[in-house]
């Protein structure tokens, strides 16, 4: 997606005003004019544009240096780039002291120009990511991360309140996409570890070797590639929390090892015959039901009744209706402005859509609708048309797309696909295609599909 | 009927505009059409420079508009400039109806080359594409293959294709669609 930058053009004449913007709209800038410095002053406040292309010679009170220092009162970060004739050079040169970022002596190459203007950008893109990012990290410290204002959710967080400065492990059973992590964090920001370290383990993403030299590290020559001693994620959070998503995962070998390492807050890294002591406090989380995989004994229940010493339940998002308007403002907020869209709210019938659908991916699943919304979306507003894919899955059908393939590509596929379904019978898959079996089993020589 | 029309800005010999009329034809659902010739402006020219000014031609041809006009093309010899630029391969009204394309620095004896007129066509196709794409609201399009791509020289016009990408001429379908919407 590109990305509209504005850019204002300060230049007396009309026509050096005109050309210029006609020729970077063509590289699809929004382009403002103004025929002075006045004018130019009045539109920076009303609007923060990228780069400011301004003339250095210009009749009236304010030249182009006038005009600038003006500008960069109201707008310090403003890019501006003094335009310039040959007889004026070291004007411009006085300019760039001054603060101008670059200057241009007109006529000019257009490919100096065009990567002058990409180059500013890029900066700009890169400022601006910048303190995304920044408001990120420190907004992820912060308790209003989770937004409710469901009667249930309120008192999981005052829970997770009462619980920040206990050393008591917490088992979080929640749907995926239900804020499991974000709860874990808010019980370990509010609490007096919250100085230490926050260590995230996703048990499901990694085999169990893996995982086991990943939790508790390794020594040098433990196994092939060990190069050096490694702490493991339980050392690393020492002193602060250990977070284990997807605890419901693990084998039974692990289990054992973490049941020791909750038993007695030590464990042995991989391969190493010393003892590790370690203060971690251990937040568990799981969308499976525990008590269920104890019961089938795939899930040790020592370990089951050491991790649920405080359990909490988030609740989907289907029974918190409720936090869905709220959710969708912060996420319009926050994702219009990392997406660089300007995307100001939601129209009627798109809230509408979104309170009447079920989320089965709770709310991962709605920041993910809006931020493909964002992306769609056209007018400033998102409209009901932006969620076309969630509609698809309310029940509407979503028409097939017909991939690009030659007709005999296709048919071949159907035949496998229809093979493929009826575990390889010929008979059920030719009924199924509505062909007779001779016909098929001529089509299956012709294409040469093994059976 | 309204129609896409190629109009010579001063003299221009016949080939160059009939491949570019070809290559309208064959992307722009628009029956093309040719205009009579157009005097260059007089005041167009800019002595100081020894080139032409591209927004006085984008005016003449604009003025040379007949009602039923969807979009115009005009098509030049001269040198195009602006003030701030050193030249122009062509300029168009971003979703407007005028565009204008010179043909000046496609030729290889602009370069002291000997003219090759097969590079000329393929080269004249790809700016007339490219600002008629410009009239159909089409903004530079980062794939290099791409008719619309910035060519700020002759080497980054011969580098890009004579084609729209998928995504530039799914747009182009897009507005066509508006047209036949306008016209019934």
């Amino acid at each position: 997606m590109k990305n509209i930058w504005h850019i204002l053009i300060v230049d007396d004449e009309e026509v050096m005003c005109e050309s210029m913007a006609a020729w970077l709209r063509e590289d699809g800038y929004r382009v403002d004019t103004a025929p002075n410095g006045r004018k130019a002053v009045e539109l920076a406040q009303a609007a923060d544009y990228a780069i400011y292309f301004i003339d250095l010679k210009m009749p009236g009170g304010m030249d182009g240096i006038d005009t600038m220092m003006e500008i960069r009162r109201i707008r310090p970060e403003a890019s501006i780039i003094i335009i310039t004739a040959y007889a004026t050079v070291d004007t411009a040169i006085q300019a760039m002291k001054e603060g101008a970022q670059e200057y241009i002596v007109k006529p000019c190459n257009p490919q100096e120009i065009s990567l002058l203007v990409s180059r500013i950008l890029k900066l700009k893109k890169l400022q601006r990511e910048n303190a995304i990012l920044r408001k990120k990290i420190s907004r992820q410290y912060h308790h209003h991360d989770l937004i409710t204002k469901n009667a249930r959710m309120e008192d999981i967080l005052s829970l997770a309140r009462d619980i920040s400065s206990l050393r008591s492990t917490v088992l979080i059973r929640g749907a995926s996409g239900t804020g499991k992590e974000l709860v874990a964090r808010a019980i370990h920001y509010s609490g007096d570890r919250a100085a230490r370290p926050f260590v995230t383990v996703s048990c499901a993403a990694l085999t169990e070797t893996l995982l086991e030299s990943e939790l508790f590290g390794y020594e040098k020559g433990a196994f092939t590639g060990a190069g050096a001693q490694t702490r493991g994620k339980f050392e690393l959070a020492n002193g602060g929390t250990i977070f284990l998503d997807e605890i419901g995962d693990i084998s039974p070998k692990l289990q054992a090892d973490l049941l020791r390492v909750l038993q007695e807050r030590c464990f042995y890294r991989v391969g190493g015959s010393e003892e590790v002591r370690v203060d971690a406090r251990v937040i568990a989380a799981t969308n499976k039901d525990l008590a269920q995989l104890v019961a089938e004994g795939k899930f040790r229940d020592d370990l089951y009744y050491r991790l649920n010493v405080i359990e909490i339940r988030i609740p989907p998002l289907r029974e918190r209706r409720e936090d869905i308007p709220l959710l969708v403002e912060h996420f319009v907020e926050k994702l219009a402005h990392e997406l660089g869209k300007e995307v100001s709210g939601i129209s009627e019938g798109a809230m509408k859509l979104l309170l009447d659908y079920d989320w089965p991916g709770n709310v991962r699943e709605l920041e993910n609708a809006i931020e493909r919304a964002i992306v769609t979306c056209r007018n400033g507003k998102l409209q009901e048309s932006d969620f076309s894919s969630l509609e698809g899955s309310i029940g509407r059908n979503q028409p097939w797309q017909v991939p690009d393939l030659p007709l005999a590509e296709l048919e071949r596929q159907a035949i496998v696909a229809a093979l493929e379904r009826k575990s390889g019978n010929v008979k059920e898959a030719a009924a199924a295609l509505g062909i007779d079996r001779s016909t098929l089993y001529d089509k299956l020589k012709r294409y040469e599909i093994p059976r | 009927m309204s129609a896409l029309y190629v109009v010579a800005v001063g003299a221009v010999p016949p080939k160059p505009l009939e491949w570019i009329e070809a290559a309208a034809a064959e992307w722009f659902p628009l029956p093309v059409a040719r205009l009579p010739a157009l005097r260059m402006p007089e005041r167009a020219y800019d002595p100081a420079r020894g080139q032409y000014h591209s927004v006085e031609i984008l005016k003449a041809v604009a003025r040379a508009a007949p009602a039923n006009t969807t979009r115009i093309l005009g098509v030049t010899e001269v040198d195009l400039a602006i003030p701030v630029l050193t030249f122009l391969f062509g300029q168009a009204q971003l979703d407007g109806p005028v565009a204008v394309v010179s043909l000046c620095r496609l030729r290889q004896e602009f370069y002291g080359l000997p003219a090759d007129e097969a590079l000329l066509r393929e080269r004249a196709a790809k700016e007339a594409l490219h600002e008629l794409g410009h009239t159909f609201g089409l903004t530079h399009c980062s794939d290099t293959r791409c008719s619309m791509s910035l060519s700020t020289d002759i080497a980054l016009v011969d580098a890009k294709g004579g084609r729209y990408c998928p995504r530039c001429g799914a747009h182009l379908v897009r507005r066509f669609a508006a047209l036949d919407g306008e016209q019934s």
